[in-house]
């Protein structure tokens, strides 16, 4: 029993960081912006959350300091796409690319350091229940975070005034501003909090994860993070089913290779990328569901007549 | 005050010939900042960064190596992108070309004949094009979206290579280090001018496509269908230009000459596979190409300068002591400044402000208020 609790415990934790970005970039989506740089704005934050818990001792001004500067990285795309009307796609690759560099550069004096690690949640008997008390509540404070912001963005978009005139922009933008909607100011505020749950999800991995600081540590979550947005069909309760199927398949790699299954260890590093494939082709080929989920004005810059 | 653009009747022939140079100025006066932050002289570290790596004579031989795999992936990338089609993967497509391309040499070390090395760069475009087939087939057949299928692949091409040379092709003599067999010379690509340095033909490769590619893109039918599907994809089915076909056709190509500058880096500048064989070229290449304004001439400039960011980092390492990533930065940077640059292309940029207020919105008065006014 001890072990299914623990191998849940770490499906939990690896598919966190996922469901974060992913959480966030799904409400940029649903705006109508498309943001490749995911995964530069995750290593920005996953480079500055260790770093801010590093130097000040603490891992919560940390898990603040990446929230931030993903929010601000984002800020400069916010401000390439939307007040320059560049090409979305090539400026968040451009994102990404800058990203892995900065990250790089201002991480050097951290590789091989002791990072902080959030300490997981702990009520005095209530953790200490058989089974659940662990699962429910002994688990890390991003994890609680990110049950949250599935539930807060869920209710956002479908259950507010204001989340129906974000999906309207993202559907029509034409449409939205003869309304007198202001387009780029909802859009500005999308791109700054994808960047934060990008950021946030950073954080995860450099104060929880693997509390230390790794060069491209991100390994390609971002953009796993964008296809859970394809996943989930623009849809927020649809994403941690994705998130959990990931984690779970990272997790089971390393299991394999603990228990010494004879097969290449790059193979199996290379599964939650072929899985990423195939859940992507089996998603889109159904075009139905595509077409009546995809934001129709999804990736189209938008300049204001005025 | 508040910045506002203003679409331009036609396109600014003036802004599109200055945009890469205010672009690169930019990136300069950004760079000088940050070379200020880091504590260093910006003017000594510009010395070492732009000018040092090409002060003699095999240094710019140097330059052709790293400039020839971004001139030959970018010219591809460049019509990939025209027709708005996005392959973000060319970087796992030169691993796939160097890989199937250096199977001769590395299974049959002993076989050496005049057409080794012609085999080697075929196999080299085949392996690349059909790993871009891949995300194509993907795209045309189940709407896939290709931009995150062909990065994918980027990680599972490296995980392949790595367990390549540490497993079935490893050298048995290698002491255990997760490389192949050295090529024999058979199977190297040779150097043109070998008493002043290491440039070899992958230049010349990469010089003949842009070229190509060029003459394809202003000259074919092909170039004008991959021009009008990008700009207009409805115009281009009442054309009767196929959609799905272009996916493949842009994929393919792209990923041959990716695949041809995996292959040549190999067999000219490395000479046997390790765990790592590109310093990021099929990124960095997708910068070239916006650099070089996604035209096959204007890419071989490009390609130059980037090359040169490779070299600068390398310098600034050794000379100043400071992390090589600095050539990432900069990379980026430009991208950036780039992007943002070509706005000007389009559009035209309005400052209103408090002082042109009465000016500026004057004229803007909607006729019913004009009446209350007066």
């Amino acid at each position: 029993m001890d072990i299914a609790v623990n191998i849940l415990l770490t499906i939990a934790t690896a598919a966190t960081p996922l469901l974060v970005a992913a959480i966030g970039e799904l409400v940029v989506e649903r705006s109508g912006v498309l943001n490749l740089g995911v995964e530069g704005m995750m290593i920005m934050g996953a480079v500055a959350g260790f770093g801010a818990g590093y130097l000040t001792g603490s891992p919560w001004l940390g898990l603040l300091a990446a929230v931030l500067v993903g929010a601000l990285f984002s800020l400069l795309f916010a401000v390439m796409t939307l007040s320059l009307a560049t090409n979305q796609v090539a400026t968040g690759l451009s994102l990404t690319l800058l990203g892995l560099g900065l990250s790089g550069m201002m991480g050097t004096g951290f590789v091989g350091l002791p990072g902080e690690r959030l300490p997981n949640l702990y009520i005095p008997f209530l953790t200490d229940l058989p089974v659940v008390g662990r699962l429910v509540f002994g688990q890390d404070p991003v994890f609680y975070i990110s049950i949250a912001l599935i539930a807060g963005v869920a209710w956002f978009l479908f259950r507010t005034r204001t989340g129906l005139t974000l999906r309207s922009i993202g559907d029509s933008h034409t449409s939205a501003h003869a309304l007198g909607i202001h387009v780029l100011r909802y859009r500005y505020l999308a791109v700054l909090f994808g960047g934060a749950c990008a950021g946030l999800a950073g954080g995860q991995l450099s104060l929880v994860y693997t509390p230390q600081w790794v060069e491209n540590m991100t390994a390609g979550r971002g953009w796993i993070a964008l296809a859970l947005v394809v996943f989930a069909s623009w849809r927020p309760w649809r994403g941690p089913a994705g998130g959990y199927i990931f984690g779970a398949g990272r997790n089971g790699q390393l299991h394999a290779q603990a228990f010494g299954i004879p097969v290449p260890s790059q193979f199996l590093s290379s599964l939650p990328y072929l899985a990423t494939i195939a859940v992507l082709v089996l998603i889109s080929r159904n075009k139905r569901l595509t077409m009546m989920n995809t934001p129709a004005a999804l990736g189209q810059p938008f300049v204001p007549d005025r | 005050m508040r910045v506002e653009l203003v679409k331009r009747p036609q396109r600014s022939a003036l802004f599109s010939a200055l945009s890469p140079f205010i672009a690169f100025a930019l990136t300069m006066a950004a760079g000088a900042i940050l070379f200020l932050l880091l504590g260093i002289n910006p003017i000594s570290a510009f010395y070492t960064y732009f000018i040092s790596p090409i002060s003699e004579v095999w240094q710019l031989h140097e330059l052709t190596i790293k400039a020839a795999p971004l001139i030959l992936i970018a010219v591809g990338l460049a019509v990939c992108y025209r027709a708005n089609i996005w392959n973000i993967g060319a970087e796992g497509q030169l691993i796939m070309g160097a890989i199937v391309g250096s199977a001769i040499p590395v299974m049959f070390p002993a076989f050496e004949s005049p057409i080794v090395l012609p085999l080697c760069l075929l196999l080299g475009m085949l392996g690349g094009a059909a790993y871009a087939a891949i995300p194509a087939v993907l795209k045309a057949r189940f709407n896939t979206n290709e931009i995150l299928t062909s990065l994918m692949l980027v990680y599972v091409a490296q995980l392949f290579l790595d367990w390549m040379v540490r497993g079935p092709w490893r050298d048995p003599q290698g002491h255990g280090f997760p490389q192949t067999v050295m090529f024999n010379d058979s199977a190297t690509l040779p150097a043109l001018f070998p008493v002043a340095g290491r440039a070899n033909w992958g230049f010349v490769f990469a010089l003949v496509a842009a070229l190509a590619v060029w003459i394809l893109m202003t000259r074919l039918l092909r170039g004008f269908e991959v021009r009008v599907l990008g700009s207009s994809p409805r115009a281009g089915r009442f054309a009767g230009f196929n959609f799905n076909r272009m996916v493949f056709f842009t994929f393919m190509l792209s990923g041959a000459l990716a695949g041809l500058a995996g292959i040549s880096e190999v067999t000219g500048a490395i000479n046997q596979l390790q765990p790592t064989i590109s310093p990021g070229y099929g990124f960095t290449a997708i910068i070239v190409a916006f650099l070089g304004r996604l035209n096959p001439l204007g890419i071989v400039a490009a390609g130059l300068v980037l090359a040169l960011t490779y070299l600068g980092g390398e310098a600034a390492q050794t000379a100043l002591g400071i992390s090589d990533k600095v050539a990432r930065v900069f990379q980026g940077m430009l991208l950036f400044f780039v992007l943002g640059c070509d706005t000007l292309i389009h559009y035209r940029i309005r400052f209103v402000g408090l002082g042109a207020k009465a000016r500026g919105e004057s004229e803007a008065v909607p006729a019913a208020k004009l009446e209350e006014v007066h």
